[in-house]
């Protein structure tokens, strides 16, 4: 088992024929992934890398039974990709793009939230389930198929924690990278509450970086509603106040969303804080051996 | 992206939204000019209000290093006008926020009327701005009868003097909530007709300019129940600046560090910090997690600085001259998870960038992970050059503690 995706998933591509969503798609063919087809608007009738493209995204879902579909969309025309995709009746939009103004977020958010679809990101490499189904940037090869679920607002972070799990021997569940933006579909709340439900992830790795608060909120319900072994670290104990760390929604404003405070939430709730990301997989294993005891 | 007060409220008031008014000078001559055109009646016994123009907050508590002189001032007449900006212009601003970096250089001054005059009703400063609310993923009004100082403290100290309106943005800001404000400021009669305009304007300008953070303080109250903004701050969401290029082009880099600001023309994402061990990463929260184990291994990182997720040798070669530039650097890391990208094309990209430059005199260790990260490694270690090599990221920690203590001994 696994959360969001598996081999079943029918996915089509927006953004297919463009340099970012033709690479990709190709890595992701070549992963295994059922990708059913693209969108591309005016490019409809075409054939891209063996598959059918479409004009919109409603034509693509009804020809191909897609359900999930992953958006390579440059940010000025995101949202509205991100819209067409919801109203288009897909379960799961992954939004890989970096960059939407979060005036167009703040509508595309209400406008998916309205119609019950879920998406991972923006800003985000995206969602993979080991041996099943790669949907999104990460490099394949690092991810095996085990019992760990890993979630992060990072792109490389996580796969360093991918890599460091991996070589622990207990490989990962599925792996979401929620996205580094202010605004995002899914929190760090929503995927734990998924990881929880899921019987065959025995463990959780929860990376968070500063701003905001969506790691305190998930480590309060984590301290009441789960058992399972949770590994936390966050990103920008070294970063100043006041300044964008590279993601948008990375930055301590008005003394808030330290990462020593999240760090004191998640340490309190009960979640196995670590300083360094070096410590990830072993102190994964370490609470794995002493839940089972 | 930062704006300074002047423009600031060039923007708002373009809105609709009524402010002190006030004119920029970059010279005495421009402020004495400024001066003597605010009042319609001349400038003869009227006050002025002289503020420096930088980016850093507290400036009004700040002090001009070289003449001792406050931030913002309170001056009679022509000559109180010419002796403040004599005193702040090319001098250096020390506030509360800014201080640790060593202050910032006053280029330009506003002179601004006065707004504290006497009459009929009592004065009042409030607190208003508009910010995003990133866990309901809604814009947010905070307003507070306690204006003119640092919101967060009455946050803390007296909650109930805050009141907060979120804005469904199906429908935008409606009067009712212009409304519930103003009854919460205390605003009555015309001084609440004048609030519940003022907002919806400040409103208009938040969402029409893509604006993250708008902040009056104070919003303030006349003796003739006018509303004005006497301050305002207003930041720009970077990522909506493409859309803006009036507002874009209003950036000031002066108040910018020199190195940000050549990183930022090669498109890297650097940011300057104060310690001795540079960085270059590939990834955000990867770079940020790597500061911080600089630190564990003894270090203080000198920067942050994402090269993204190709990490070209053309990259990689500008990451080194920027990081090479800052004076304090002691040692280099480079972390880079090669993922798509494979690690012997980075290792060979990091060692032509070397080449290239020449000259490197700080030790500089490379920490490949990921696809062919054992012949990235060897790449590394045969190259010849001062450079040590890691594959895992504890061992990169070890590497860092071990070069700190040479450089130390």
């Amino acid at each position: 088992m696994s959360i969001l995706v598996n081999k079943h998933s029918k996915v089509i591509v927006q953004g297919f024929t463009g340099k970012e969503g033709s690479f990709h798609a190709q890595q992701m063919i070549e992963y295994g992934t059922q990708v059913v087809g693209g969108v591309t608007p005016n490019k409809g009738g075409q054939m891209h890398l063996e598959r059918p493209v479409f004009n919109t995204v409603h034509e693509a879902v009804q020809e191909t039974g897609a359900d999930v579909s992953i958006i390579f969309v440059p940010p000025a025309f995101a949202a509205d990709a991100i819209m067409e995709a919801a109203d288009a009746g897909v379960r799961l939009i992954v939004t890989i793009t970096e960059g939407i103004p979060v005036k167009d977020m703040i509508y595309a958010k209400m406008y998916i939230d309205d119609r019950g679809v879920r998406m991972v990101g923006p800003n985000c490499p995206g969602v993979i389930t080991p041996g099943e189904c790669k949907l999104g940037i990460m490099p394949g090869f690092i991810h095996s198929p085990g019992s760990i679920g890993i979630l992060s607002r990072s792109g490389t972070l996580t796969y360093e924690a991918v890599d460091q799990v991996t070589k622990e021997g207990l490989g990962q569940s599925t792996c979401v990278g929620i996205g580094g933006d202010p605004i995002i579909g899914s929190t760090h709340l929503d995927i734990v509450k998924l990881f929880n439900e899921d019987p065959d992830t025995k463990g959780i790795v929860m990376i968070g970086e500063i701003g905001g608060s969506n790691e305190e909120i998930a480590a309060e319900w984590i301290k009441d509603n789960v058992k399972k072994p949770v590994v936390g670290f966050i990103a920008g104990q070294t970063a100043p106040p006041g300044r964008r760390m590279g993601h948008a929604g990375a930055i301590i404003s008005g003394g808030k969303g330290t990462a020593k405070a999240k760090m004191d939430v998640m340490a309190a709730c009960g979640i196995h804080v670590v300083e360094t990301p070096a410590a990830i997989g072993a102190t994964m294993a370490k609470a794995l051996q002493q839940a089972a005891v | 992206m930062k704006l300074h007060e002047y423009q600031a409220k060039e923007i708002i008031k373009q809105f609709g939204v009524p402010i002190q008014d006030g004119k920029v000078a970059e010279t005495v001559e421009e402020a004495l000019a400024a001066a003597n055109s605010l009042y319609e009646d001349g400038p003869e016994g009227k006050f002025f209000v002289v503020k420096a123009q930088v980016h850093a907050g507290g400036r009004g508590k700040g002090t001009i290093k070289e003449t001792g002189a406050k931030g913002v001032m309170v001056v009679k007449g022509v000559e109180g006008v010419k002796e403040a900006a004599e005193k702040m212009l090319g001098g250096t601003l020390l506030t509360i926020q800014n201080q640790a970096t060593g202050g910032s250089k006053v280029h330009k001054i506003l002179i601004a009327r006065d707004m504290y005059y006497p009459g009929p009703s009592e004065r009042k400063e409030y607190y208003l701005s508009i910010t995003l609310d990133r866990e309901k993923g809604q814009d947010v009004i905070i307003a507070s009868s306690e204006g003119g100082v640092n919101i967060e403290e009455v946050a803390e100290k007296h909650p109930e003097k805050i009141v907060k309106e979120w804005i469904d943005p199906a429908v935008g800001l409606q009067a009712f909530q212009t409304r519930k404000v103003a009854y919460g400021l205390g605003l009555s009669g015309a001084a609440f007709k004048h609030g519940t305009r003022f907002l919806a304007a400040l409103y208009k300008a938040y969402k029409q300019t893509d604006a993250d953070m708008l902040e009056i303080n104070p919003m303030f109250k006349t003796a003739d129940d006018q509303i004005v903004a006497v301050d305002c701050k207003l930041s720009i969401d970077g990522n909506a600046l493409y859309r803006h290029k009036d507002i874009a082009a209003m950036r000031d880099t002066a108040e910018e560090d020199p190195l940000e600001v050549e990183a930022s023309k090669y498109k890297l994402n650097y940011i300057k910090l104060d310690g001795n061990v540079g960085c270059m990463v590939n990834g955000a929260g990867l770079a940020m997690a790597t500061m911080d184990m600089i630190k564990l291994s003894g270090g203080e990182p000198a920067n942050f600085l994402d090269v993204g997720g190709g990490a070209s040798a053309e990259t990689v070669e500008k990451g080194f001259r920027i990081i090479l530039k800052d004076p304090n650097v002691k040692a280099i890391l480079v972390n880079i998870f090669g993922g798509i990208v494979r690690c012997d094309r980075v290792a060979n990209g990091i060692v032509e960038a070397y080449k290239n430059i020449g000259n490197i005199s700080v030790p500089i260790i490379v920490r490949l992970q990921g696809t062919n990260a054992e012949l990235g490694a060897k790449i590394i270690d045969e190259s010849g050059l001062e450079v040590t090599s890691a594959i895992t990221l504890a061992e990169a920690a070890q590497k860092v503690k071990e070069v700190l203590a040479k450089t130390s001994a």
